[in-house]
Formats: structure tokens, C-alpha cells, sequence
């Protein structure tokens, strides 16, 4: 499911009862989303997820294509590991000894901040931080030094967690100016509605 | 806004368990990097620099039990320790702990590790490390590719300035592992033979394995003789590629910009940079773009990768540290590995050890996805 603002924007049923299959989802959300890049099919599956999230929340944005302030502060639990047991999978044995750069440079969980930053010209801070479980207050107090410091005019924060069947992306958009109050509390209620 | 400081530190690398020892073996131009023929790391020959894990055993276990912890783990706490037991602070709800790695306890994913799969979660890392000194705050762990550990500070830094913590302690490594060499070497971007950054005969990088910690704090008292202030500080993104730096050095190049600006000083004020220098042929070649069009050309530089090789996300914090005791000597050390000019603009690389009064240096770093910090680091002057 994708949803915007608390509204569902594309929902598929799973064909059999439990997790949606990632890539099914995620190629069907990349569809119905009308999302045209054609670097996107190169990324991993972390880098999808995330791309896509960012995606939904930064094409309304009406963005300059030249450039944009807006920094990224990600967060999720298990890193690129996703990607990680791929890598490890094709050095595991000598005999079918064959690393592909292609796989190792996904091997690091920032790299998703790199792909949003080149789709929509961020050239600002990028930060990823790995936590137990969603964790609220750190991203709160990152994103409100960085409005402060002047270094960034928003800040997109949030969580994109991928691992084996399972994976979630909450992100949201804080600025100086807005209804929703940016406060730790108000932060893990949307999270926990989700 | 009130000042923040890098105060106690340590380094645990082949070249010394302190930094004192390792900072003083640089002096000499001695180098960490050495030749290996291993088939269980690299089919084929490589140059790193390691730790001993029979070394590091019979350290640790003066502490604690080597069969609970992982090599890194164990190398992490033993640096960590050094910095938390120099310093009277007490650990309690104001003091936090960050942890920067690029892929922490990766190891244990092979067949023949004596850990489980789970101690390859980040969080587990810094639970571990947590729970060993007993911080009362969950650790955060930072893991933004080879910025991390300069980045490392600037992220304690916000956090003292939000108020949210009085001191910070950071511990940053990474291991030369099967997992790092082979995806390196895929890249083709490793060089056989010790590094030799910003040279025209470089090939590529080597990696190497550290500790490095260092306290971030808002406290004049007890700082350590080499402490600087943190003057300013920013990390900027190329948006141009995921795995290759941008050909005009553009993220490098507003991040030394933005932290210039926060330090109000001026490009000619910098008396030395610490730079990234991986000697690899894009990277070198970028920032000598990038510190050219700031009007940095002058200003003498050096790359530690030919003394630690590449330490991916402690090189920030262990370059950091090098710098803080290079002011205290003020001394500009070489750059090991560098003989004759190989980047297309001028710039001034430290040929022998030459002293100089240095009051405010910058270390930079880059990294795959494009990012680009840079720290500027100012004496303080009692």
C-alpha cells in the first residue's frame, strides 16, 4: 500500500495471504505512480523502496530543476543487509567466486539518499542512522539543527526498513512553515497509525 | 551559539594502541600498510593495513570475555575504554554514544563464523558497545559510507547544541574483511603496492582496519592538551552518481563552502587540510578540482591513506584525530606515498614534515552516493 497524507493512493491484495511480494509492489506502485526513471530499475530493493517514498512526497513539491535545499535524514534497522547477503552470496564459495560492483555499491544504506538526490537535485546534507525500532526523537532533533543552522530549508526525515519478506517507508517533510506541529510524540503517533 | 569541542581520543591500529604512539610513528614515516597473499581474503595479492586479532585477543581479554565479542566489537571497546577512562565523566541521561560504521560486524555473515547472523544488525553492534560501558542512552549508529566518521562529529555536535546531550562519545571501525576486499576489487579499485595519493603513479586505494574515539563535548573543563573547537561544519550530496565523484568536485566544494561560512573565515585562513586522497584516479582528480575552485591551492594538504590505508568509516574520526595532535607538534606531515604532481590543477601536498604554527585546519572526506562533509577544527589557545 502507498498512501499520502493518511489518503491510500495505490493498494494491491496480495495473492496469498501475508506479505505482498516486494518486487511485484513495488513495480506495480512504480506504474500506477506514473514514476518515469529508468535509472530506478538499476537500484536495489532498499533504494526502490525509498525512491519511491521520497518520489510520492517530493513531486509535490514543485521542486527547481536546477537545484534544491532539502536534506535527507533516513533511518531504518537493517541497513543495506538486504543487498549485503547478495554480495556475500557470490563470494561465499571459490568455485562460484563472482563479485559484481553493480550489487557491492548498494552494499552501504546511504546509497538510497544518493539516488534521491540525483532524481531531484539535492545537493544537501544526506545522514542515515540505524536504530532498533523507529526512533523519533533523534531524527526530530537532527532535522531541527539543520532548519536552525540554516544548512537546510527542509528536511525530508523518516524510516525505510527492507529485510527478507518484510519492509515499511514512513517518510515525512519538515519545514519552517505547516500545520502538523514537527514534535516527537506527534512524529510516533503518524508512525504507529501506519 | 556555545562552542563544542574534540577533546580525549584514541587510536588502536598496527602502528599503536594510543594515539600518541601511532602519531609518533607517523613522525617517522612509518606506515601501517603491508603485502598479503591470502586466497581465504583475495584470490590475488593486496596491500592493507590489519590488526592481529591474536593481538587484539590478549588485550581484550585484561577487560572482558573474547568468546562474547566480535573482532570489531573488541577493537570498538578497547578504544572506546581508553577515551571513557581518561575522561570523569559520568555516564549517565547527558551523555550519548554514537557509533559510525560502514558495515560493522559484516564478518559473522560467513559459513565458518562463531557468531550468529543477527550480529550483523547495526543496532546489535551498538547494543553491545551500550551495554559493555553501561550508557544510559541508546547508542546511535551512523552509517553514511566513508563520511562517516567525520560526519560522526557533526552529528554530535547538533546534538550538544539541541541540547539534548552535554558530552557525546564516538567510537568508529570497520574491518578489512572478504566482504569489503572482494566488492573494492570488483571496482577495480585497488592497488597492490602501498597507495600513493594525488601521485601520478597512483592505481587505487588500499584498505585498512582501526579504532578510533573520540569525546565531543560542551565542557572547557578537563579537555586534553591537543582539544580544538568546532569552528563549522557541512555535508553536501553531488546529485551525479552513486559510485563515482562528481567531475566538477561540486558536493565537496559547498560543503567546505557552507562549513566556511558557519566558521566565517576565509579560504586563506585554513592553515592546513586534512583531505580524503584514497588515490584512486576520480577521486584525487576531484578534489583538486574542488579545492581549486575555492582558492584552496595553496594551503598544504596530505592524505593519511598511505599510513592507514583507507579505514572507510573510522577514516573521518582517526584523520580528525591525526590532525588535532598534528596542530598541538605544529607540524605538517607528509603525504606518504607522493612524489610528483598527478591531478590536472595544482595543488600543495606535503612532501617532508615541515613545522609550521597551525591554528585552524579542514578535513574533508567523500563517499559512494555522492556525499561530501567537511569540518573545520580551530585550536584553542589558553
Amino acid at each position: 500500500m502507498v498512501s499520502l497524507n493518511g489518503n491510500v493512493l495505490f493498494s494491491e491484495v496480495p495473492i496469498t495471504i501475508g506479505a505482498e511480494d516486494f518486487s511485484t509492489f513495488i513495480k506495480n506502485a512504480y506504474k500506477f505512480l506514473k514514476t518515469d526513471y529508468s535509472k530506478f530499475f538499476k537500484m536495489d530493493n532498499l533504494s526502490k523502496l525509498a525512491f519511491l517514498a521520497a518520489d510520492v512526497l517530493l513531486k509535490k513539491e514543485n521542486l527547481n530543476e536546477e537545484e534544491n535545499n532539502i536534506a535527507l535524514i533516513f533511518s531504518n534497522k537493517a541497513s543495506s543487509l538486504d543487498t549485503d547477503r547478495k554480495h556475500q552470496a557470490a563470494i561465499e564459495n571459490d568455485a562460484e567466486y563472482f563479485p559484481s560492483p553493480a550489487v557491492f555499491v548498494y552494499t552501504l544504506p546511504n546509497i538510497c539518499l544518493g539516488e534521491i538526490s540525483i532524481k531531484h537535485r539535492l545537493y544537501s546534507e544526506n545522514s542515515f542512522f540505524i536504530f532498533d525500532r523507529f526512533n523519533a526523537e533523534h531524527l526530530q532533533l537532527y532535522a531541527n539543527s539543520l532548519l536552525r543552522s540554516g544548512k537546510a530549508e527542509k528536511v525530508l526525515c523518516g524510516w525505510v526498513d527492507l529485510d527478507e519478506n518484510s519492509y515499511d517507508a514512513f517518510l515525512y517533510l519538515v519545514e519552517k512553515e505547516g500545520e502538523i506541529e514537527h514534535k516527537t510524540e506527534e512524529i510516533t503517533r503518524l508512525y504507529n497509525i501506519l | 551559539m556555545a562552542k563544542t569541542f574534540v577533546s580525549h581520543n584514541n587510536i588502536l591500529s598496527n602502528l599503536g594502541f594510543d594515539s600518541e604512539t601511532v602519531v609518533e610513528n607517523i613522525s617517522k614515516g612509518k606506515s601501517g600498510l603491508e603485502k598479503f597473499d591470502d586466497a581465504s581474503l583475495l584470490p590475488e595479492p593486496f596491500c592493507a593495513s590489519m590488526i592481529s586479532s591474536e593481538v587484539i585477543k590478549s588485550e581484550f581479554n585484561k577487560i572482558g570475555d573474547t568468546s562474547k565479542y566480535t573482532k570489531l566489537e573488541q577493537m570498538l571497546i578497547l578504544s572506546l575504554k581508553k577515551v571513557v577512562d581518561a575522561t570523569d565523566i559520568q555516564l549517565n541521561e547527558k551523555v550519548g554514544l554514537i557509533i559510525s560504521t560502514t558495515k560493522g560486524n559484516i564478518d559473522v555473515l560467513e559459513k565458518q563464523s562463531n557468531f550468529p547472523e543477527s550480529r550483523a544488525y547495526l543496532s546489535e553492534l551498538g547494543k553491545t558497545i551500550q551495554n559493555f560501558f553501561g550508557f544510559k542512552n541508546e547508542a546511535i549508529v551512523l552509517s553514511n559510507a566513508c563520511v562517516s566518521g567525520v560526519l560522526a562529529i557533526s552529528v554530535a555536535k547538533s546534538f550538544i547544541s539541541e541540547g539534548k546531550y552535554d558530552h557525546v562519545f564516538i567510537t568508529s571501525g570497520d574491518l578489512v574483511t572478504k566482504f569489503i576486499l572482494s566488492g573494492f576489487n570488483s571496482f577495480q579499485a585497488l592497488s597492490a603496492e602501498p597507495c600513493k595519493p594525488y601521485d601520478k603513479n597512483r592505481v587505487g586505494i588500499n584498505l585498512g582496519e582501526v579504532a578510533a574515539s573520540a569525546l565531543v563535548t560542551s565542557s572547557e573543563k578537563n579537555l586534553s592538551q591537543e582539544a580544538v573547537a568546532i569552528l563549522g561544519d557541512a555535508t553536501c550530496n553531488d546529485a551525479n552518481h552513486i559510485s563515482g565523484p562528481s567531475r566538477t568536485g561540486e558536493g565537496l566544494f559547498r560543503s567546505v563552502k557552507s562549513a566556511l561560512k558557519e566558521a566565517n573565515l576565509g579560504a586563506s585562513q585554513i592553515d592546513y587540510i586534512s583531505a580524503h586522497g584514497t588515490a584512486t584516479p576520480f577521486n584525487d582528480e576531484m578534489e583538486a578540482i574542488a579545492f581549486n575552485r575555492l582558492g584552496m591551492e595553496n594551503v598544504p594538504l596530505n592524505s593519511l591513506k598511505g599510513y592507514f590505508g583507507h579505514t572507510l568509516g573510522a577514516s573521518g574520526l582517526l584523520e580528525t584525530i591525526v590532525g588535532m595532535h598534528f596542530m598541538k607538534k605544529n607540524i605538517l606531515f607528509s603525504s606518504k606515498g607522493f612524489s610528483d604532481l598527478g591531478v590536472s590543477k595544482i595543488i600543495t601536498i606535503i612532501k617532508n614534515n615541515t613545522p609550521k604554527n597551525l591554528q585552524i585546519f579542514l578535513k574533508t572526506a567523500s563517499g559512494f552516493g555522492g556525499c561530501n562533509t567537511a569540518v573545520i577544527f580551530g585550536k584553542i589557545n589558553n
